[in-house]
């Protein structure tokens, strides 16, 4: 995870004490990290809740919760949709906050949880405000798509203030300049988006992603998740030969519509259990 | 048409040292503007404001601007005395400045050209746009056809629904519309799906923004495209009533023909610049398009300006007789004038805006779109208060051959 090359900036802070201790008995027991995406209050917030603590048991690392927003601009039909039934059952910043709470109150595991979402709705509550409510309710980071580096000075220094960390996207399109521009932002883990998509579109050429992997985690010395376009445990399995932690959102999601609200938990149960063995190379 | 055009011509040449574009700015207008989009569209962004910086300030690329916009386009445009309305009025003289009689019937153009011609610069194939009423659209299927480049415009299925015979235009000049079918179908969801095909893409696209609003560079790119229209008033101002207006009014949605207009002005501290937004039902009501009036600040589209949101910053649905003025955010640079206060912001209602759309057409001969009807509502009511030695010009931003089917509505009528 560290570079012996001295051209690369300091190695960045893990800021929340569970991510820290998370990726460090993953890196002891030689593990990979899952990491779940669900919207949070998609369909509504009590099957929210019960989701969360049955991804948890089945396997999940960090789970990343959608902080719905009416204008998601850089996500596909699936997030989009899941958003727009969170906001349909009247899901807001605060009650986003009390499911993390409920969370943290019921979840064994310490499971981190990183926020994930779009500026406006936490610009609305003020970011200061945000990062300090976010640090109470039990969250450890925040991911905001639509928030490059050189906007996000107004977000990372609260989040400093509080502890948390800011995980910061990097993409294919990312040249290595500005890969260590993002670098100097990002704290807790990076995030490498595999490809110039969406959430949703199809996964390729994951040589090219390896490679991109490897870059980012010598810039950055954080652990690096891939997320965008992995659809099984065979995906995971492969992502994970290169990176140190796996991103699914679109296709749980989409799994999870499938069934009754009365029977998403068992499901995500079901469905974090089996991407937990690809990871850690049991046959599913 | 081609009377309108003689009379263009018989207006004197713009000045010979036209300025080149500046390419200049950071895209930070006070706490507005920047550049919020997600890291896959950076570095495009940052390639076209690199073009911006190096190509648009040529004196090459500025003649190739200026000879599409002459034989192309059609301008200058006419700075026109309405003299019925200014008596039915009873104040100051009210001037419309023409923009209704450029190629495609609206300002829009004016900043499609320029992008094309960047588009071409940058060695790019494939043209993508978002549209409301269609007008944006059109313009770029326009310029994307004048210069043989694939065009896919982005439009709510709602718009299309409503717009059907722009629809059609588009079609005709070899563009693909796609319908959107998310969040509220219309203007806004066009913008994010563009947006989405832009990161899909971004090796081969060019995504031409149609207002002065989106991450930087296209609030100052767009309006510097669009400065022709203040930079022509200015100079037809002074030859026409030998001094420069009192009072400047435009229609703002997004603000492209607010801005262009308004830009040239600013540094005049005796003329009075007004922007008109959409008030739709009433400002009282939910139902209106008045971003800067009754919004409050915060992010879409990649920038911080006035927004339409609700308590918890979710977009609001907007409403407005026109659909071109139907949109929940605003560009950064009106957000600066407004806390400025160096532009002030009202706002007329569909009902006001129809009233002035009815005025124009009986005591001017002259159909003016529903959004340009907005700034003639107060420019009408303005002109009694300022009295009859003043001079009041309005943007005529665009004809309202496209709200046929709209207007009809209104009275009940099909066609």
């Amino acid at each position: 995870m560290s570079s012996s090359n001295s051209a690369v900036p300091t190695p960045r802070p893990i800021r929340s004490p569970r991510l820290a201790r998370t990726f460090a008995r993953l890196a002891t027991e030689g593990r990979k990290a899952f990491i779940p995406y669900v919207t949070a209050g998609d369909p509504d917030l009590a099957t929210s809740a019960a989701v969360l603590l049955a991804l948890a048991e089945g396997g999940a690392d960090i789970i990343e919760l959608g902080v719905p927003f009416s204008d998601p601009m850089a996500d596909g039909e699936v997030i989009q949709a899941a958003m727009l039934r969170a906001l349909g059952g009247g899901t807001t910043f605060a009650k986003v906050l009390d499911l993390v709470r409920e969370f943290r109150a019921k979840d064994t595991r310490d499971t981190p949880i990183v926020l994930f979402g779009y500026l406006n709705p936490i610009y609305r509550v003020g970011l200061a405000q945000a990062a300090k409510a976010a640090r109470e309710a039990g969250a450890d980071a925040f991911l905001v798509v639509d928030l490059p580096p050189e906007e996000a000075a107004q977000l990372t220094d609260p989040l400093t203030e509080e502890g948390l960390d800011f995980v910061a996207l990097f993409t294919p399109t990312s040249a290595d300049e500005r890969v260590r521009a993002i670098a100097s932002q990002a704290s807790g883990f990076a995030y490498y988006v595999s490809m110039a998509g969406i959430t949703g579109d199809a996964l390729t050429g994951l040589d090219e992603v390896a490679q991109r992997t490897q870059r980012v985690r010598e810039v950055t010395g954080l652990p690096v998740a891939v997320g965008f376009g992995i659809r099984s445990g065979d995906d995971a399995r492969r992502v994970a030969t290169f990176a140190d932690a796996v991103v699914i959102g679109s296709h749980l999601i989409q799994t999870l519509a499938t069934v009754a609200p009365a029977e998403q938990p068992a499901v995500a149960r079901a469905f974090a259990a089996e991407i937990r063995a690809a990871l850690d190379g049991q046959p599913s | 048409m081609s009377n309108a055009l003689d009379a263009a011509s018989s207006q004197p040449p713009r000045a010979a040292s036209a300025p080149v574009f500046a390419g200049a700015g950071d895209g930070r207008f006070g706490p507005y503007g920047g550049r919020y989009v997600s890291e896959t569209l950076i570095p495009n962004l940052q390639a076209l404001e690199e073009a911006w910086r190096s190509v648009a300030p040529t004196a090459a690329f500025r003649a190739e601007y200026d000879a599409l916009l002459a034989d192309f386009v059609g301008r200058p445009s006419p700075l026109y005395l309405a003299e019925r309305l200014t008596a039915y009025a009873g104040g100051a003289q009210i001037w419309l400045k023409r923009e209704d009689l450029n190629h495609t019937g609206a300002h829009k153009i004016n900043n499609c050209i320029g992008q094309i011609l960047l588009a071409r610069h940058m060695g790019k194939t494939r043209i993508i746009a978002e549209t409301g009423a269609g007008q944006h659209g059109v313009a770029t299927a326009t310029v994307a056809a004048r210069f043989g480049l694939p065009c896919i415009v982005f439009m709510g299925v709602d718009d299309i629904e409503r717009q059907r015979q722009n629809v059609f235009r588009m079609r005709l000049l070899g563009a693909e519309v796609r319908g959107v079918t998310s969040g509220s179908r219309t203007l806004k969801d066009a913008m994010n799906e563009a947006m989405r095909d832009w990161v899909r893409h971004v090796h081969d696209t060019f995504y031409v923004i149609g207002s002065a609003a989106g991450p930087h560079p296209y609030p100052s790119m767009v309006r510097d495209f669009q400065a022709i229209i203040g930079q022509e008033t200015r100079a037809q101002s002074l030859k026409k009533f030998g001094r420069l207006p009192d009072e400047v009014v435009a229609c703002v949605g997004g603000g492209s023909n607010a801005i262009g207009m308004f830009h040239p002005f600013l540094a005049d501290s005796e003329v009075a610049l007004t922007g008109v937004e959409a008030a739709g039902d009433g400002l009282d009501t939910p139902r209106h398009a008045a971003t800067l009036s009754a919004g409050s600040v915060g992010v879409l589209h990649g920038q911080k300006s006035y927004l339409l949101q609700d308590h918890d910053g979710q977009i609001i649905e907007t409403h407005s007789v026109s659909a071109g003025l139907d949109y929940p955010g605003v560009g950064p640079e009106h957000a600066w004038l407004k806390d400025t206060g160096r532009v002030r912001y009202v706002a007329a209602t569909d009902k006001e805006a129809l009233a002035a759309f009815m005025r124009l057409c009986e005591l001017e001969g002259i159909i003016p779109a529903l959004e340009s009807s907005h700034a003639i509502a107060y420019a009408v009511e303005r002109a009694k208060v300022l009295g009859p030695d003043r001079h009041i010009v309005v943007n005529l931003s665009g004809r309202g051959d496209k709200d046929m089917h709209t207007v009809a509505k209104t009275l009940g009528l099909t066609l």
